[in-house]
């Protein structure tokens, strides 16, 4: 047994020996290919606007996170995939009237303050998408209301009209007529139920990512079913939504459907830095941001508030794992 | 000299001795301690510091086997209680814990044992011996089950076997009797550990800091309950045991190896390793030991030797990216831990706030480094944690 060197060369190393496959990068690839689906049908009915539009989001997050590492001369982070997806779902909550440099606005926001600022990906406390988005609708509160569908075509994109035409033109959401509805106690006659149907599955009115909430839902259930996200949080949030809609009178399918929730409720929230690590945490985190949601949609100046009731939620993350932490195997029979 | 948990032994012959198979080598007058016996007959030649499996230098009795023995034949051990045959016979927990075993059949008096529970759930992937010995030898197991029963004094007897192994499960139902319970239970790793085990069969959670006799169970491994068997019926010291060699070798399987073994000799028996080996390992690739000597010698919690393969691994170097707060090490620790936030603390070696976190009910299953995207070194910081607070006296 002393006879060293008989052993070919090996590598030590302390357990566990084997580990699984999957790392960060395949994680947002599947969140990409979820919302891939929604993404080609909304480029598919606006055509060129979409296009810009995604490109300007995806193109500023990424060249924003290059620099900044080039600059901090940090390693670079791209290949994580996470400013892709920040790209993306800051596309997808953005209407498409949106001025190309107001969405490379945004993009640089998300990721430059609402990320990298922060120590990069892992520390950041908000939503990187919402931040940029958040950014935006308090800067051009016209532009991010203007939700009237765009004529879409492969050549006009570069007409969109500047911001100084927007404050004439802010048109009225479904959200809105509907809230104006509930003020006049229904004297406009509203059926909110004839909604349903252009809302799953084709909506140019709203943001790009409300263009089908079938396909985003389906891309959801992909997501739950490979794991990568917590049903407990859309769960959590679209029951919320849902009840809180049908006690304050309104139509709560409507209310799930419309204002970006379903993109809220399966891509934001589920967003692993910004929101609680803990199962029951989850729960209660979608649970809060679906109430924050009706509240600011019932109560609130604008109609549109899922992105403020995530952020709202996501600063609250850090209460939730401290209050909702697992109890350890072992520590509650013995006083029990 | 020290194949077991607990205090070492002391050689009991020198060099030059004649020791016959089965013959006390070496021992020491402590309780938590098991002997250990020469596995051939043969000649002392030289008694001498090695390395072991777990790479710590501890002393050995080198033997220098007769040719041509048969290795079926020993020494028989005889004493009156049957607790003492067990410790006579060097029995230790075979699932590669290896507690002594005489010590386990003495529960606490105030905490009397209800329920003996056979685990037949194979402590690792990779691992196949356990199953291998409830499939071979079925009825030893149930004996060495009802033998463990009547000394601790225990009702029940359950054997809980995993639903991946149900050609084990075939082969214990005839000899069960209408007093042994077979359990069949969903498969799942770290189920083959003690708390995990009891709760899974009995739904009792051991409290923090107890043994199992808390929760009114004693958990034995089916080999132990083999060797336990062979001990009572057959006076046989525990000389050998059933290895698994698996991975990349030519010939993977179960061995039955005779303790002292150079892991070496073991992988060559399997017609040695195929490709360029990554990592040798002592046990399961979840919680054993990489070696970086193969002339080690197999001990009594040797359960396996698993060869991998150059990138079939783990990295080597963890990385040192940030966690990215996915939550799958809290969703995957058995203790229901947040290995995340241990691994935060002990990074920074804030040994209190590794401490709050519980650092010191971390089983070491290893599943949180697993099944981190960002491959942080979980389990090793959470180690390195309970080392220092177990150094500095904080108590489990």
């Amino acid at each position: 047994m002393t006879s060293a060197g008989s052993s070919p060369r090996l590598q030590v190393a302390s357990s566990p020996h084997v580990a699984a496959k999957e790392n960060v990068t395949h994680i947002m690839l599947w969140v990409v290919a979820a919302l891939t689906p929604a993404t080609i049908w909304a480029v598919w009915n606006m055509k060129m606007v979409a296009i810009v539009l995604l490109g300007s989001c995806i193109g500023s997050t990424l060249a924003t996170e290059w620099i900044w590492n080039r600059i901090a001369r940090r390693a670079q982070t791209l290949w994580d995939g996470s400013a892709l997806v920040t790209g993306l779902l800051l596309a997808l909550a953005l209407p498409p009237r949106t001025p190309w440099w107001m969405a490379v606005i945004g993009g640089v926001v998300a990721i430059g303050l609402a990320k990298m600022l922060f120590g990069g990906l892992g520390w950041n406390l908000f939503n990187p998408a919402l931040v940029g988005r958040a950014f935006l609708s308090i800067s051009w509160m016209g532009v991010l209301a203007d939700v009237r569908p765009f004529p879409g075509g492969w050549f006009n994109a570069l007409s969109v009209p500047g911001v100084g035409d927007l404050d004439a033109i802010t048109g009225a959401t479904r959200l809105a007529i509907a809230a104006a509805d509930r003020a006049a106690d229904g004297a406009y006659g509203v059926d909110l139920a004839e909604y349903y149907r252009p809302l799953l599955l084709r909506n140019l009115e709203g943001s790009f990512g409300e263009i089908s909430g079938a396909l985003l839902l389906l891309g959801g259930f992909v997501l739950i079913a490979k794991g990568i996200i917590d049903w407990r949080i859309p769960a959590g949030y679209i029951t919320t939504v849902g009840l809180l809609s049908w006690a304050f009178g309104s139509d709560p399918i409507f209310n799930v459907l419309a204002g970006g929730v379903l993109l809220g409720a399966f891509y934001m929230a589920t967003d692993y830095v910004t929101s609680p690590m803990t199962r029951a945490g989850r729960l209660v985190f979608g649970c809060g941001c679906g109430l924050f949601n009706v509240v600011g949609r019932f109560f609130g100046p604008m109609p549109e508030s899922t992105t403020f009731a995530i952020l709202f939620m996501n600063g609250l993350v850090p209460l939730i794992d401290k209050g909702f932490a697992p109890r350890t195997f072992g520590w509650v029979s013995r006083r029990g | 000299m020290s194949q077991h948990l607990g205090a070492p032994c002391l050689p009991t012959v020198e060099k030059g001795d004649h020791v016959r198979r089965g013959q006390v080598v070496g021992d020491v007058d402590a309780f938590v301690s098991a002997p250990v016996h020469s596995p051939v007959e043969g000649e002392v030649s030289e008694i001498v510091e090695v390395l072991s499996i777990s790479g710590t230098r501890v002393n050995a009795v080198r033997i220098a086997p007769e040719p041509d023995q048969d290795v079926r034949e020993h020494e028989r051990i005889t004493a009156d209680a049957e607790v003492d045959v067990v410790r006579l016979a060097g029995v230790v927990g075979l699932g590669g814990a290896a507690f002594p075993t005489s010590v386990k059949l003495i529960p606490p008096r105030d905490k009397p044992v209800g329920t003996v529970i056979l685990n037949g759930c194979e402590c690792e992937p990779y691992l196949t011996c356990d199953h291998r010995v409830m499939v071979e030898q079925p009825e030893r197991v149930v004996a060495g089950g009802h033998a463990i029963r009547r000394i601790v004094g225990a009702q029940g007897l359950v054997i809980g076997v995993e639903d991946n192994k149900p050609e084990a499960a075939e082969a214990l139902r005839p000899h069960l009797g209408s007093d042994v319970e077979l359990l069949i239970l969903p498969t799942r790793y770290p189920q083959g550990a003690e708390k995990q085990l009891i709760w899974a069969v009995l739904g009792k959670e051991v409290a923090h800091g107890e043994l199992p006799a808390a929760a009114g169970a004693l958990v034995h491994n089916v080999s132990t309950a083999v060797a336990v068997a062979d001990a009572l019926d057959k006076g046989k010291p525990l000389v050998e045991r059933v290895v698994t060699v698996t991975g990349n070798v030519a010939r993977p399987g179960n061995y039955l190896t005779l303790l002292g073994t150079p892991v070496s000799a073991l992988i060559k028996a399997a017609g040695g390793i195929v490709g360029k080996p990554g990592r040798v390992i002592a046990g399961g690739p979840m919680t054993g030991v990489a070696l970086a000597d193969l002339d080690v010698p197999v001990v009594k919690g040797t359960s396996g030797v698993v060869v991998l393969e150059e990138g079939e691994t783990a990295p080597a170097v963890m990385n040192d990216q940030p966690c990215i707060r996915c939550g799958r090490c809290s969703d995957a620790c058995p203790m229901m831990l947040q290995p995340f936030a241990i691994g935060i603390y002990a990074n920074r070696s804030d040994w209190d706030g590794s401490e709050r976190y519980h650092a010191l009910d971390c089983i070491e299953c290893g599943c949180c480094s697993y099944v981190c995207p960002t491959r942080r070194p979980l389990v090793q910081l959470i180690r390195q944690a309970k080392h220092v607070l177990l150094e500095r006296g904080s108590h489990l």
